[in-house]
């Protein structure tokens, strides 16, 4: 499937910074399960954007901007044709070996309640893909998506307290559970292509587990499946903070507000936008 | 049982011969009258007290900032045993560099099998943003604090080694500078090495790493995390002593890959900063997103290779109590030399064997907390009660993997002048060592830490022991002298 994405995100200041930093993870790249056709990043204020890839192989961009600054709109916009692989994860960057992943992070840290969830679900099941599978199940009916109960930083055992959240907790707490049945697990950030609706006021998030003679897998607890073709993956980290779409500071200023746009649709097949780049 | 039976005291030897380089110190002793003594106990603390030499203790709820008790006897080493003491030392340093490389880099100890990957890619410490990063000449620990114990004539055993941002060493600049004047007939008695010349030791450490483009005349700062920190005082003493300026976050700030520090003149382009906070707060936009003592951009200036920072981040992986038990092994791997420090041997609590050992010995060892520091998250076993050893069996069996245990070591003891007269106490020394690219230098000496409590172990200043001037003397009466004891 081809799908076209604009995602504009607008920072808005009561009393403007003197200066603001950015990180942005806003670019996905190429593994066997989709191929970035176009992509663009652009930043409404005069600055270099200095590009890189973190260690866990996402692409970065950094700048810093001087002040005084009202507002900081970045704009990243682009096609990509995804294939359905069946949550499988191959041919990415791979940085680090998959122990890595069984890090604890401050957001996916497991509680006793987690583990105990986690343990209890999985009990009858042999094998960690299907392990993995009944896990994803069991939290997707457990949890009703809610974006008034948590925020930003929300930890999974928040989220599971209430069993309520957004797709980033949910993300967390499979990413918890995984681990604590012994999987790898990692945060997704991306895009997903919806069927009721273009226009979107957040980004998607997932998970993915390391399962032994397979590699990476994906699993969307928010959905209850395995990412598919609507699923665009652009950043993996151990939670939230390493894989965030932009994570800024700002020095001076205050009253700062946050408006995000996206738009995933389904590209047109002959797209004027296709670049053929030369 | 009397642990003081088979207690190595360094003055009076084993056999209660008073050992060589102790000998004219117990001379001096033995003709001084107490109420000599006793009036220098009392100049001695108008002395601290002037200075305003403090440090913070987290948890205390009287004044958070207090004096360290400070024992105005000298610790002496002779030359012989600080030569092999200052080898060892630089040799652990090399390794912990050269582990600190390889672990962010190709990983070849862990594809050896020698040291699991588990515990380095689990570690806290193990930071991954510094993964496929080299740093300036490779050394990620450029000041070390490794925590030194001996229990008999012979050796002396590593007990920690502290490779994030070790402290201690304004107390041995201080305890020198306090004893010369308290004492100057005892130095005229002996040759001490001097230890004066450790900032501009340190500072050319810290010029060596700089990046090449600061044409060797770097700035360099000194970045603190603010007057709350238990070691303030010190930051700021050692920015006065190596005469740079003493920073905190909010003073610097990075603008396209560059660190800069506000002054009064416009900003100034910062070149070597000597961290003395923890990596999980130099970055929000990397780490704690919450932390407001930190320079947003600053990883990213770091991996640009605009500023060296002293230690490296993510040093911590190699200093962590666990990997502490892999350091013979990765002493042997990288250098290809016997370890010429030994380890105290430690049980590795991950390991069930080692386990079960440590769950029926609890109250004869010494169990410790892998990621614990200044002495908190301890159990000695010999001194605890029923209940504290109850709580860390419980949680020594909810998570095993936190935690190491070593036999309660009888450590050597040193004389103290108390009110009541001269007593010896248990003592441990930290040495820092310093890793430039120009090499590694030890001054001589170090903080001698002593529990300044009856047959106490715990030697933390955050535990309230207290501290020693440390001597190093070159005279050639005490090697002859050892010669003829042995």
């Amino acid at each position: 499937m081809r799908i076209r994405i604009r995602h504009e995100t607008t920072y808005r200041y009561a009393e403007a910074p003197r200066m603001a930093v950015q990180h942005l993870r806003l670019t996905p790249r190429n593994h066997d399960g989709q191929h970035v056709v176009g992509w663009r990043i652009d930043v409404d204020r005069d600055c270099r954007l200095v590009q890189s890839e973190d260690a866990f192989g996402n692409t970065l961009h950094r700048f810093s901007v001087d002040g005084p600054i009202e507002s900081i709109s970045t704009v990243v916009e682009g096609e990509v044709t995804t294939f359905d692989m069946a949550g499988v994860v191959s041919g990415a960057v791979e940085r680090f070996p998959p122990i890595l992943y069984m890090r604890e992070t401050p957001l996916t840290a497991p509680n006793a309640a987690i583990s105990a969830f986690a343990r209890e679900a999985t009990s009858k099941e042999s094998g960690a893909l299907a392990k993995l599978h009944t896990l994803l199940g069991a939290l997707h009916e457990s949890l009703t998506f809610d974006a008034d109960v948590t925020h930003a930083t929300t930890t999974a055992a928040e989220c599971f307290e209430h069993r309520q959240g957004v797709c980033q907790d949910f993300a967390h707490l499979f990413i918890a559970s995984a681990r604590e049945i012994g999987a790898p697990a990692r945060y997704v950030s991306g895009y997903f292509l919806r069927s009721d609706a273009e226009d979107q006021v957040a980004g998607h998030a997932w998970a993915e587990a390391y399962v032994e003679d397979l590699g990476w897998v994906g699993f969307d607890p928010t959905h209850g499946v395995s990412p598919h073709e609507n699923h665009v993956r652009v950043a993996v980290a151990l939670d939230y903070l390493g894989a965030a779409p932009i994570r800024g500071a700002q020095s001076g200023g205050a009253g700062e507000t946050m408006d995000v746009k996206i738009c995933v649709a389904q590209a047109p097949v002959f797209s004027q936008s296709q670049s053929q780049s030369q | 049982m009397d642990s003081r039976l088979t207690q190595f005291d360094e003055l009076a030897g084993a056999d209660g011969c008073t050992r060589a380089p102790y000998r004219k110190l117990s001379q001096w002793l033995a003709a001084t009258p107490p109420e000599l003594l006793a009036s220098r106990r009392e100049q001695a603390e108008l002395l601290f007290r002037r200075i305003g030499i403090t440090f913070a203790v987290y948890g205390a709820q009287e004044a958070t900032e207090r004096l360290i008790p400070f024992d105005i006897l000298p610790r002496i080493l002779s030359r012989g045993e600080w030569t092999t003491l200052e080898k060892g030392l630089i040799q652990r340093v090399a390794a912990l560099n050269a582990f600190l490389a390889d672990i962010y880099s190709a990983g070849d100890i862990l594809k050896a099998g020698i040291v699991p990957a588990d515990l380095v890619y689990r570690n806290p410490a193990y930071c991954p943003d510094m993964a496929g990063r080299r740093v300036p000449y490779d050394i990620f620990v450029h000041i070390a604090g490794v925590d030194i114990v001996r229990t008999d004539d012979q050796g002396f055993f590593v007990l920690e080694d502290n490779a994030r941002t070790p402290s201690g060493v304004s107390y041995m600049l201080e305890n020198r500078e306090v004893m010369m004047r308290l004492f100057p007939e005892l130095f005229a008695l002996h040759r001490v090495a001097p230890i004066e010349n450790y900032p501009d030791e340190l500072l050319a450490t810290l010029r060596s790493v700089a990046p090449p483009r600061a044409n060797g005349d770097p700035t360099i700062v000194l970045m603190t995390p603010g007057q709350y920190n238990s070691a303030f005082y010190e930051h700021s003493f050692l920015a006065d002593k190596l005469g740079v300026e003493l920073v905190e976050g909010r003073d610097l700030f990075v603008r396209d890959d560059v660190v800069f520090m506000r002054t009064t003149e416009g900003p100034r382009r910062v070149d070597v900063i000597y961290r003395r906070i923890d990596d999980d707060f130099l970055d929000p936009l990397c780490f704690r997103p919450d932390s407001a003592l930190g320079v947003a951009g600053l990883m990213g200036a770091y991996h640009a290779g605009n500023v060296t920072l002293a230690n490296a981040v993510g040093a911590g992986a190699a200093d962590d109590k666990a990997m502490y038990t892999y350091m013979p092994e990765i002493i042997r791997f990288y250098l290809g030399e016997a370890p010429l420090l030994q380890n105290v041997p430690t049980f590795r609590c991950r390991e069930a064997d080692a386990l079960a050992y440590v769950l029926d010995r609890l109250d004869e060892l010494v169990v410790k907390e892998v990621n614990g520091s200044g002495g908190y998250g301890m159990l000695v076993g010999p001194h605890a009660t029923r209940a504290q050893i109850e709580e860390f069996r419980a949680k020594l069996k909810a998570q095993p993997q936190n935690f190491i245990a070593q036999p309660t070591l009888a450590l050597s003891t040193c004389p103290i002048a108390l009110a009541s007269g001269v007593a010896p106490r248990h003592v441990d020394l930290r040495p820092f060592v310093l890793q430039g690219a120009n090499g590694a230098r030890v001054v001589p000496g170090g903080l001698t830490r002593v529990a300044m409590t009856e047959k106490s172990l715990v030697v933390n200043s955050s535990q309230g022991g207290g501290t020693k001037d440390t001597w190093v003397i070159d005279d050639a009466w005490v090697d002859e002298e050892a010669a003829g004891q042995a």
